[in-house]
């Protein structure tokens, strides 16, 4: 049973800190249909920018600064980078954004170095949330996950209820039109694109001293957050939301349960009398691919994805 | 009508031909050796990889699974001939990569092709990550950290060649790249290869056409999965270890730089950019640590600004050429060297500088020699210098470029009477 509760409560932390990358991936390709390929690159800065602002002046005004500086140089970059790459399609897009990736983690081990650096969870936030059956929930779990969905309830009524919102949500349906109303739809993208950019500093921030800070952070969480997207259905933020949480909570799960098919076969009672390799690994073992296998199949049954439109 | 095998054609695979053969016997040394068959090796990878990119439009970021799996193949298959004894001849041995690559192109292909555009781009990440991560699951089948190693040297093969020297090692490397070539080329010109190419430039009308747009995709990806499978099993046999590093993103990422650089738009461009990058990997590694990030700022800008890769660029200017406008362009060029010169030289020492200071043991001091001035890292007024050079350099630069914008009108319009 406390393995149960403590399993759900961090798979769902997890689950949130990936769509709080997932969520930013999901705005800037549903609005302008661009694969940020360099997405886990800004989580990657935020968590280098916190740690180092955090140790001038402190996390709270980490917390609120490195997403607005990663959101700065997400809006530059978009301005200037993307914007010319624009011309050459959305192959070259997707390319620029490669090389960027690419550029962000040499750039981190030039000036950070190679090792992980110690960007640690503040005092203030360290010790135990609560303890259930013997087993304590750190602080800091719980503040991650108020932090998350405060930022999505804050992302939620910005998109539905401000006037830049409206025309947001407008520019993703029909940018055209948009333009032809007076708006300035570059800028509108510019703002996207930094915004999003900003959300994934934001997940830095908060998941670079839960997890760890290192130049290798970006490449473990690229690809997983890639997956989100394509098993939730593409664009789809409804989507997106559900596969992180069952990905982030079914991962948390498996790492804890070091079951193997072998033992299933003798809890029923039956000795294999030659096993293979496949057989002897444990779910523990399997959890770093889980997300991987998760989207073959959902590819196989359901290529749109959980919730995803129709492919045109 | 013009013929796959036109007689220009013809001279330049001869021409091409004569190279690789001449090639090792131009320096005795074992590392230009060794670099032939690197090149030779990633000119397969990279036109395996273009077939996606630059023929159907698929950009895979997970090519480096069909080259890893036909290595291990290959490897897997050189020991069971060791354990057990029986012969096979080494010659036809890259044919097992070929087919660990076919099949599983096969497999996979299936999966990732479900989806195309932006979505096969994330699905081939995707599929690459969990191949990978697998390979350090199984061990037995790949090694662990390890990796797998064996030995080429089996019962005498063919004629008595043995692939004891690293000499007989590099023709037959030359020898099935030069096949691979001849075979993805003859490809571009079969119904398959046009509708590849149709399916990229638009789906829509191949459909209309009469062909299934995902069944032509599949086909690509299992038929490239082949060549870098062969791809694959010639790197087994010249290193005779396999490690899991063959299968990681970085593999599937360098060779999409080689056929960028190179130029996707053209068949021979990603043969230029592999042994650009094959060169540059190795030279410019040798050189400064900083390798990759010069990497990476090199594709980046050729992303933004010449999108064709050197392919791209020789294309164009021959073309100015043709039109009798080189000389005018040329000039132009020289104009912009200067202060392109300057910038680079900026973003080199500021580079280099960022890394003494990394690396730099006692505080306070971080040398790093320009050209007989000494630039110390570990001062603010150290950056000055090179900061001043990209500055300035790049200002000159913009002003060189608005001029050419403004002459490159001329050129066209001249471009456009030749033509008219």
């Amino acid at each position: 049973m406390q393995f149960v509760v403590s399993s759900l409560l961090n798979g769902i932390a997890y689950g949130l800190l990936l769509f709080m990358l997932s969520s930013g991936l999901t705005l800037i390709f549903s609005m302008m249909s661009i694969l940020n390929f360099a997405h886990a690159a800004f989580y990657m800065l935020g968590a280098y920018f916190a740690y180092q602002i955090s140790a001038a002046i402190g996390f709270w005004p980490a917390l609120l600064i490195a997403p607005l500086l990663v959101g700065a140089l997400g809006a530059l970059i978009e301005r200037y980078g993307l914007r010319k790459a624009h011309r050459f399609g959305p192959v070259a897009e997707l390319l620029f954004t490669f090389g960027l990736s690419f550029l962000a983690v040499e750039l981190v081990q030039l000036i950070w170095g190679k090792a992980a650096v110690d960007y640690r969870i503040p005092s203030s936030l360290q010790g135990a949330l609560f303890t259930f059956h013997g087993t304590s929930y750190p602080i800091y779990k719980g503040f991650m996950m108020a932090v998350s969905v405060g930022m999505l309830l804050a992302l939620y009524a910005g998109l539905a209820f401000t006037r830049i919102g409206l025309i947001i949500q407008a520019a993703l349906s029909r940018p055209d039109m948009v333009q032809a109303l007076g708006h300035d739809v570059p800028r509108i993208f510019t703002l996207v694109f930094g915004g999003g950019t900003a959300l994934a500093g934001l997940a830095g921030v908060i998941g670079g001293n839960a997890l760890v800070t290192e130049p290798g952070m970006a490449e473990s969480m690229g690809p997983i957050v890639f997956v989100v997207v394509v098993v939730g259905g593409l664009g789809s933020l409804g989507g997106a939301f559900v596969a992180s949480l069952l990905i982030g909570v079914l991962q948390t799960f498996m790492v804890g349960l070091d079951w193997s098919l072998i033992d299933i076969l003798r809890a029923l009672h039956m000795e294999p009398h030659a096993a293979p390799a496949l057989a002897r690994l444990s779910l523990t073992q399997l959890a770093p691919i889980m997300p991987y296998i998760l989207m073959v199949v959902i590819l196989i049954f359901r290529p749109r994805g959980l919730m995803g439109a129709r492919e045109t | 009508m013009k013929t796959l095998f036109s007689r220009s054609r013809l001279l330049v695979l001869a021409a091409y031909l004569a190279v690789i053969v001449i090639a090792p016997l131009l320096s005795p040394k074992g590392y230009w050796l060794s670099l032939l068959c690197q090149i030779g090796i990633s000119t397969v990878f990279a036109l395996s990889f273009n077939m996606l990119l630059g023929q159907t439009g698929l950009l895979s970021f997970g090519h480096a699974v069909y080259f890893g799996l036909g290595a291990f193949a290959t490897i897997h298959f050189l020991r069971a001939m060791h354990e057990h004894s029986f012969s096979f001849p080494v010659t036809l041995l890259p044919l097992a990569g070929g087919a660990a690559g076919l099949l599983f192109g096969i497999a996979l292909g299936y999966v990732t092709t479900r989806r195309a555009g932006t979505t096969f781009a994330m699905i081939s990440l995707g599929i690459g990550e969990m191949v990978a991560a697998s390979s350090l699951m199984f061990p037995g089948l790949f090694g662990g950290e390890a990796g797998l190693s064996s030995n080429r040297m089996t019962s005498p093969g063919w004629f008595g060649i043995t692939y004891g020297s690293q000499l007989q090692m590099y023709y037959l490397i030359a020898g099935w790249a030069f096949l691979c070539i001849l075979g993805m080329f003859a490809l571009t010109d079969t119904p398959l290869g046009r509708m590849a190419n149709a399916v990229r430039d638009n789906p829509e009308r191949a459909e209309f056409v009469g062909y299934d747009p995902q069944w032509v995709r599949y086909l690509m990806v299992v038929l490239a999965g082949f060549f870098a499978g062969v791809a694959g099993g010639l790197t087994a046999l010249n290193y005779e270890i396999v490690t899991a590093e063959t299968l990681s993103a970085s593999t599937s990422g360098i060779v999409i730089m080689m056929a960028f650089v190179g130029g996707i738009g053209h068949f021979a461009g990603p043969i230029v950019g592999a042994a650009l990058i094959t060169v540059l990997q190795i030279v410019v590694a040798s050189v400064t640590e900083a390798w990759p990030f010069y990497f990476g700022i090199l594709f980046t800008v050729l992303v933004l600004y010449a999108p064709g890769g050197i392919a791209g660029i020789v294309a164009e200017h021959k073309r100015l050429y043709d039109a009798g406008q080189l000389g005018r362009v040329l000039q132009q060029y020289l104009l912009g060297l200067v202060p392109f010169a300057l910038c680079c030289l900026g973003i080199v020492t500021l580079v280099e500088m960022a890394y003494v200071l990394a690396n730099s043991s006692e505080p306070g001091n971080a040398p790093l020699h320009v050209f007989g001035v000494t630039l110390n890292a570990a001062r603010p007024l150290g950056w000055a210098p090179p900061v001043i050079a990209v500055v300035v350099g790049g200002f000159l630069l913009r002003l060189v470029a608005r001029r050419m914008a403004s002459r490159g009108e001329t050129v066209v319009t001249s471009l456009l009477q030749r033509q008219a």
